[in-house]
């Protein structure tokens, strides 16, 4: 029954990572004063870009045709560690956070390789500028992970989502520090403005864009599916680490629908937040991404010292 | 002593002086005056906040006219003085290009460590709110040092000194319930006082040298050459 | 009692008077005046703790002891003095064109405002209040710094401001840290008393007080110029008008460490180490050495002497740091002499610069050809501040001497050489500007000598003959500070 439900979730969070992309889609679109494309088009473009056949590079080696899949399968895997609607399954607890940050270095290895495999100018910028920032903010999101790990001394995601519950409404200072550095780096890390703009195509400017440039059809589908599930799974780590309540303590049904009712309503305010953001916000100089995740890693540190200083036992 | 354990005054006072010490770090990063200028409203405000819940918790009264007076120096009087000035000098689309600006944000990381060790041989004698406060005020001292030396406009130096005073401010406020009446008039009088000399100040200086930037000031020397 | 009031309240109504009136041709001479009757008001006053010891007003909001009616009474004295001088000199200067009325009339509100900040930091019972009156010094002083309006002078205000301030915070957190301490042994609202302070110093936390300590001697001793927190002095007194760089040196300095003398006999009292001695040994020796050595390099004739003051204040932290009743007795008499002669030096250093026109010294020579009386004025000074006998500054620093040799013998060589360079710095500078051939254009002005001739008088009698009333004021107030009589 646990697998069962389990493997529904994440099946769920691979079907509604592409919703959440046009939702956000959406919202921009509202704020900006234009029309939104359907909900269904992220669903559509998927579906085309399959039914076409890839375009390989003759320069191509076998790398650059295994890594689609190996960078979703990842995605999928991180899916299973995170709660979606219910904690306590058996997959996330056979995970906890660290790897969860190893499952999204390992995908991100992965495309750095392809999209260096070509040998096409932009794919090596790409790669190289990719593997930059994240140098930069994997350290801080490490830190505004631990500082939470450490409240609920267990880095299990599921036990911390338990102990943040249970403990019932406390005020913790230093969970506003890592609620900032972990939004900062999921900005930074999903390739969102001001960091990355996704739907950029002006060469100079592009990270993301740049290393999977040379993908098309399915192996693109892939590739686009897996960012859409990286933007969720960061979405649903922050909307469920900081503010768990509504999540499933138990498996019935009834506790299961309340549950994806309240993740869709946290979802939609963490979505409106981020479009208002990308909205009001320039995109950076690349020279000065570093001060921004430079500034996140504070935050993770101050998070961390207030954790120390401010909240544990003397 | 957990914070859970904590009664939900302690968790708030706690927040509180959390939020004081983020206040203290965005201004160390901001390059554009306005902002520098409103984050250092917002400290205000925070400490308007912890002094009305301090006074209301202790039952305190004299809290209150704490409250008011701060809420009209730090919120409203200082920081329209120092916009008006900005706007005067139309220096407020100016973006500073800071130096090291990583290095001066983790510089302030080590220097709240540097202060938590400052006072740890007195953990001992007091409780959670009052050692705490005490460290992130010496902090907020300290980063708005660490402010005055990294930023070169005589606006930020401003900000810089009143934001150490809200760091005492608030160490006042928490961990000794408020210092008696009449000395606390008589910091508010000397901020006040400050303020205004502080705005005469701006004039002379930019009618000497036609600029707010302080490192143009450089006309004394240790050592006369 | 009443003394303190009519003397708190005149300098308020100095303040107004001046702020709000008119312009009067006879400012300069109403100011005096007004200084003459305090110092009147305050040796009514000394003479009372004379005969009944130690007063404590009604509220306990004012304290006169034996330490700091002795203050009061320079600080009246010098104010005095010094508002003599700065009458004619501040006439002379808007003959000069460098001022204006309005300024005039800023300049001498501020005056009393000072006075009336150096009044409440000696008398007053609550050291918070004494941190008020404190940054109420340098708020009333900084304008006055800036008075003549160039870009140095602003650049010299605005250091002194900023300096001063964030110094002086740093003392605030040290009473905020005082305070918390207090206030755990109950009576929250009279915590910050010295009377309340001083009975229950035993039962202070004295972990809390070493690091108040530590705060309070940095925030006072950026006040006192003491190394490596000085910046602001030099500029300040060289940029500002004379009569201020005389009451900054005389006055301001020495209440600023009377602030961090009031705190160090608490904390010794309440820790029983002798942590805050050290502190204050260590940082008096290294203004000490580090000013006698800057003196050399020094242009102007007003830095020179604000670098003397440096050393000077250094030589006084480090001998009330070592304790014991001889050293604290060398420490007070210093205090006094210091006082006396620097604010005189002060005088003629104004005059000089009047008649040279400059305060750059290569340009002034020749001034004993050029008016006798300030030449020989700013000679007699200068070998007094070297502490050649028979003034005064050399009794004290043989005091101080002696008392060194006697507790750390090992740090005597050290005092001795500081004392030989600070001699040489002054010597080298000033022996061409009062010999020598007088140049083309300079020329006597009118002069008011009067006080640099009764300070030195004074810094006379006492190096020859400490009168007995003094010196017994001395005694109670060694035994006050350290504890022993001499």
């Amino acid at each position: 029954m646990n697998w069962a439900i389990a493997i529904f979730q994440t099946v769920l969070f691979v079907a509604l990572a592409p919703l959440l992309a046009s939702f956000l889609k959406f919202c921009k679109c509202r704020l900006q004063n234009r029309r939104a494309p359907s909900f269904l088009q992220p669903y559509r473009d998927l579906l085309k870009l399959t039914r076409k056949q890839p375009v390989i590079s003759q320069d191509a080696s076998w790398l650059f045709c295994v890594a689609p899949y190996i960078i979703f399968t990842m995605m999928i895997l991180a899916a299973t560690v995170i709660p979606l609607i219910a904690v306590d399954m058996p997959t996330s607890e056979s995970a906890d956070v660290i790897v969860l940050v190893g499952f999204f270095a390992f995908a991100r290895f992965f495309l750095a390789l392809a999209g260096l495999d070509i040998g096409t100018a932009f794919g090596g910028m790409g790669s190289s500028r990719e593997m930059t920032i994240s140098s930069l903010a994997e350290p801080a999101m490490l830190m505004a992970v631990f500082t939470i790990t450490m409240t609920a001394s267990n880095t299990d995601l599921s036990g911390a989502i338990h102990h943040i519950l249970n403990e019932g409404a406390t005020l913790h200072p230093s969970f506003v520090f890592a609620l900032f550095a972990l939004i900062l780096v999921a900005v930074a890390e999903t390739g969102r403005i001001p960091v990355d703009n996704p739907t950029t195509h002006l060469e100079l400017t592009m990270i993301h864009e740049a290393m999977i440039l040379e993908y098309s059809g399915r192996h693109l589908a892939l590739i686009e599916w897996a960012s859409q599930l990286k933007l969720m799974l960061y979405g649903v780590l922050i909307a469920n680490l900081f503010f768990p309540w509504g999540i499933a303590q138990s498996f019935t049904i009834g506790a299961l629908s309340f549950a994806l009712v309240a993740l869709v309503l946290k979802l939609i305010v963490l979505s409106v937040f981020l479009a208002l953001a990308e909205t009001v916000v320039a995109k950076m100089r690349l020279f000065r991404v570093q001060e921004y995740l430079g500034f996140a890693y504070l935050l993770g540190l101050l998070g961390m010292l207030s954790h120390i200083i401010l909240e544990s036992t003397r | 002593m957990n914070i859970e354990t904590q009664d939900f005054y302690t968790q708030a006072i706690l927040s509180m002086s959390a939020l004081v010490g983020l206040m203290s770090f965005l201004m160390l990063g901001q390059g554009r005056l306005p902002r520098l200028i409103l984050v250092f409203a917002m400290q205000g405000m925070l400490l308007t906040l912890t002094a009305i819940l301090a006074g209301y918790e202790l039952n305190s009264p004299h809290l209150y006219i704490s409250a008011l007076l701060t809420f009209a120096l730090k919120v409203v009087f200082i920081p329209s003085m120092l916009q008006k000035q900005v706007f005067a000098m139309n220096i407020h689309r100016d973006v500073e290009a800071l130096k090291n600006n990583t290095a001066v944000m983790l510089s302030g990381a080590s220097l709240m460590v540097f202060s938590y060790y400052v006072l740890q041989p007195i953990i001992h004698t007091s409780s959670m709110i009052m050692l705490n406060a005490l460290v992130v005020s010496l902090s907020v001292v300290l980063l708005g040092l660490l402010l005055m030396i990294s930023h070169r406009q005589a606006v930020a130096h401003v900000v810089g000194f009143m934001s150490i005073e809200n760091g005492l401010f608030f160490a006042a406020m928490v961990a000794t319930d408020g210092m008696p009446m009449v000395v606390e008039l008589g910091v508010a009088f000397d901020v006040l006082v400050a303020a205004v000399l502080f705005g005469i100040f701006f004039f002379h200086i930019r009618t000497s040298i036609d600029s707010l930037d302080v490192d143009m000031m450089n006309k004394l020397h240790e050592v006369e050459r | 009692m009443i003394a303190v009031y009519l003397l708190l309240a005149l300098s308020v109504l100095g303040i107004a008077f001046f702020a709000f009136t008119g312009h009067h041709k006879d400012i300069g001479k109403l100011n005096t005046r007004i200084n003459a009757v305090s110092l009147g008001i305050t040796i009514w006053l000394a003479t009372t703790v004379f005969q009944h010891g130690t007063i404590l007003s009604g509220g306990k909001a004012f304290l006169i002891d034996s330490f700091n009616v002795y203050l009061i009474v320079l600080t009246a004295f010098v104010g005095f003095t010094t508002s003599l001088f700065s009458a004619p000199y501040m006439a002379h200067e808007i003959e000069l064109g460098k001022l204006t009325e309005g300024r005039l009339k800023l300049y001498y509100s501020m005056y009393q405002g000072f006075m009336l900040a150096m009044y409440l930091v000696l008398t007053t019972n609550n050291m918070g209040i004494m941190w008020v009156a404190m940054e109420g010094a340098t708020l009333a002083t900084v304008l006055l710094v800036s008075l003549y309006r160039t870009p140095e002078s602003i650049e010299a205000a605005w250091k002194y401001f900023i300096l001063c301030g964030v110094g002086i915070a740093q003392a605030l957190f040290g009473t905020i840290l005082l305070y918390y301490a207090a206030s755990q042994i109950g009576d929250p609202e009279n915590a910050l008393l010295w009377t309340v302070l001083y009975e229950h110093a035993a039962q202070l936390n004295p972990k809390i007080l070493d690091i108040a300590f530590v705060f309070l001697l940095i925030g006072y001793g950026t006040k006192i110029g003491l190394v490596p927190l000085h910046n602001w002095l030099p500029d300040a007194h060289s940029e500002g008008p004379t009569p201020m760089s005389a009451v900054l040196s005389g006055l301001l300095l020495n209440d600023a460490l009377y602030a961090v003398v009031r705190n160090k006999m608490l904390v010794d009292g309440a820790t029983q180490s002798h942590i805050a001695g050290y502190l204050m040994m260590g940082f008096g020796l290294v203004s000490f050495l580090v000013a006698a050595l800057f003196l050399h390099r020094q242009k102007d004739i007003k830095r020179l002497f604000s670098y003397s003051s440096i050393e000077h204040m250094g030589l006084m932290t480090f001998a009330f740091g070592m304790g014991g009743s001889l050293a604290t007795f060398a420490a007070l008499l210093h205090m006094t002499v210091h006082s006396l002669v620097k604010s005189a030096i002060f005088v003629t250093v104004g005059h000089t610069a009047q008649i040279a026109g400059t305060q750059k010294m290569a340009k002034i020579r020749g001034l004993i050809k050029t008016q006798p009386k300030v030449g020989w004025g700013l000679l007699i000074g200068t070998v007094a501040i070297a502490g050649f006998p028979p003034f005064g500054v050399f009794t004290s620093e043989f005091l101080v001497l002696l008392a060194t040799m006697h507790n750390y013998p090992w740090l005597t060589p050290l005092l001795l050489l500081g004392i030989g360079i600070a001699f040489a710095g002054l010597f080298r500078h000033i022996q061409p500007i009062v010999y020598g051939e007088k140049p083309e254009g300079q020329s006597a002005i009118k002069a008011n000598l009067i006080p640099v001739m009764v300070h030195l008088g004074l810094a006379l009698w006492l190096g020859l003959a400490i009168p007995s009333f003094l010196s017994d004021w001395f005694s109670q107030a060694t035994l006050l500070i350290s504890g022993s009589a001499l």
